[in-house]
């Protein structure tokens, strides 16, 4: 059995990161999960949350604001919608992801008023970013 | 016969037309590289978006409550075209060729009795359009004021799309824009992305793996297809960018060579004329000399 496994993370911009990884922590959108290698096929969405690689050369934490992730035996892709690296993100590029949630969490309570369904995911998308930005010590307002 | 002035003004104009080609050029071969990276640094995640997409096709199939994004609306009617063309001019054919293109996938439409919009992005190609197509043209993207493309301009063109589909002012949407092969090459190219062109793959090339899916399926489909709208342009928009520079940078390239050439042959014609002045004016004081 292999002992590491290939972890790739892009954005629609640019390749982030690529190495070799013995452990990954994941935000699923249904909870978090810690990919090692030899794990089962799998194809996850994300929430908004922190994502932590572990490998030889040291761990790396990446702040991502959603998307998808596609696991493997020997590799991981996570496609995520936006990355930063957690040492890079400031107040700012925080508050303008929180903005971009409470407008979609608006949009999303004028466009459907009677359907519960997307309102509750934009809702949650929101208090996951809030609980995120808890975690890496940014505040909301 | 133009005087010997005419000429030099001629040559004098003809050298600044040249040298701001040649600026052109220089400037387009500099955003050129770093349209020609960010085009790449952009292509792993198409390649893999498409990966993961096949993925989910194959294990969806041709499910009827598989979402309309993917399967279509059933219906084949209304096509929507997006023509991405570039915000200015001076760059050889790269507008006209997706312009044109767009204009025969219209006529061929058309033809067949369905019902044609388009949608610009880009301010050369709206003009192309509205001179052909204007009763068909039904939005135009502005993009002047964005210096480096983003992803979040390609969402909000997606956004726009994704809104009229299904408001159901279309059934299929196609885009148009230029694929970059290099400087002298560029492609124009259709790609459909309502509903979603996607090669189903079978998982043989993992060992026939079967993947687990969190939530389920058609949750994350849900969430997939409106981002493969979103990439799917933005890579359009890439490629595009890259394309207008390399166009540019060839139709610069050329248009100095032949600044070149011409003023090559001005200073030619200019040397002669000057070359019959003088000869003249010898001509007149020597016959003068002998009649005296």
């Amino acid at each position: 059995m292999a002992d590491t496994l290939q972890f790739d993370l892009v954005s629609p911009e640019r390749l982030l990161a690529s190495v070799e990884a013995t452990e990954v922590q994941i935000p699923g959108a249904e909870g978090d999960m810690t990919a090692m290698p030899d794990h089962a096929p799998l194809i996850t969405t994300l929430r908004p949350g922190i994502l932590k690689v572990m490998s030889a050369g040291g761990d790396a934490e990446y702040v991502v604001t959603g998307g998808f992730a596609e696991i493997n035996a020997g590799s991981i892709s996570v496609l995520a919608e936006q990355a930063v690296p957690r040492d890079e993100i400031t107040q700012e590029m925080f508050k303008s992801m929180i903005d971009a949630a409470t407008d979609r969490l608006a949009k999303t309570q004028d466009a459907y008023e009677n359907e519960p369904g997307p309102v509750d995911e934009a809702a949650k998308l929101l208090a996951d970013m809030v609980a995120m930005g808890d975690e890496i010590g940014l505040s909301a307002n | 016969m133009p005087s010997l002035k005419d000429l030099k003004t001629r040559i004098e104009s003809v050298k600044s037309t040249r040298k701001i080609t040649k600026a052109m050029q220089m400037v387009a071969a500099a955003k050129l590289r770093r349209a020609q990276e960010s085009a790449e640094m952009a292509r792993p995640y198409t390649e893999r978006f498409n990966h993961v997409m096949g993925k989910l096709a194959a294990s969806v199939g041709d499910n009827e409550s598989a979402p309309k994004l993917l399967r279509g609306t059933g219906e084949d009617n209304v096509h929507l075209l997006v023509v991405m063309t570039a915000e200015r001019g001076l760059c050889g054919g790269f507008n006209s060729n997706i312009a044109r293109l767009a204009r025969q996938e219209a006529e061929k439409l058309l033809a067949a009795g369905k019902t044609v919009k388009v949608i610009t992005v880009g301010k050369k190609g709206r003009d192309a359009i509205k001179r052909d197509l204007a009763d068909k043209f039904i939005d135009h993207v502005d993009l002047t004021a964005v210096r480096n493309i983003g992803y979040s301009d390609a969402q909000s063109i997606a956004q726009n799309l994704l809104d009229r589909f299904d408001a159901g002012e279309f059934d299929v949407a196609k885009i148009f824009y230029s694929k970059f092969q290099n400087v002298v090459t560029q492609i124009p190219t259709m790609q459909q992305v309502i509903p979603a062109d996607v090669e189903a793959e079978d998982g043989a090339e993992d060992d026939g793996a079967f993947y687990d899916f969190e939530p389920d399926e058609d949750a994350i489909l849900r969430e997939l297809l409106p981002r493969g709208v979103a990439t799917a342009i933005f890579s359009g928009l890439l490629e595009n960018g890259a394309s207008e520079q390399g166009a540019r940078m060839s139709a610069m390239d050329n248009a100095t060579r032949n600044a070149g050439e011409m003023i090559d042959k001005l200073t030619i014609q200019f040397n002669r004329s000057r070359q019959a002045v003088i000869t003249n004016e010898l001509i007149e004081i020597i016959s003068g000399a002998e009649a005296l």
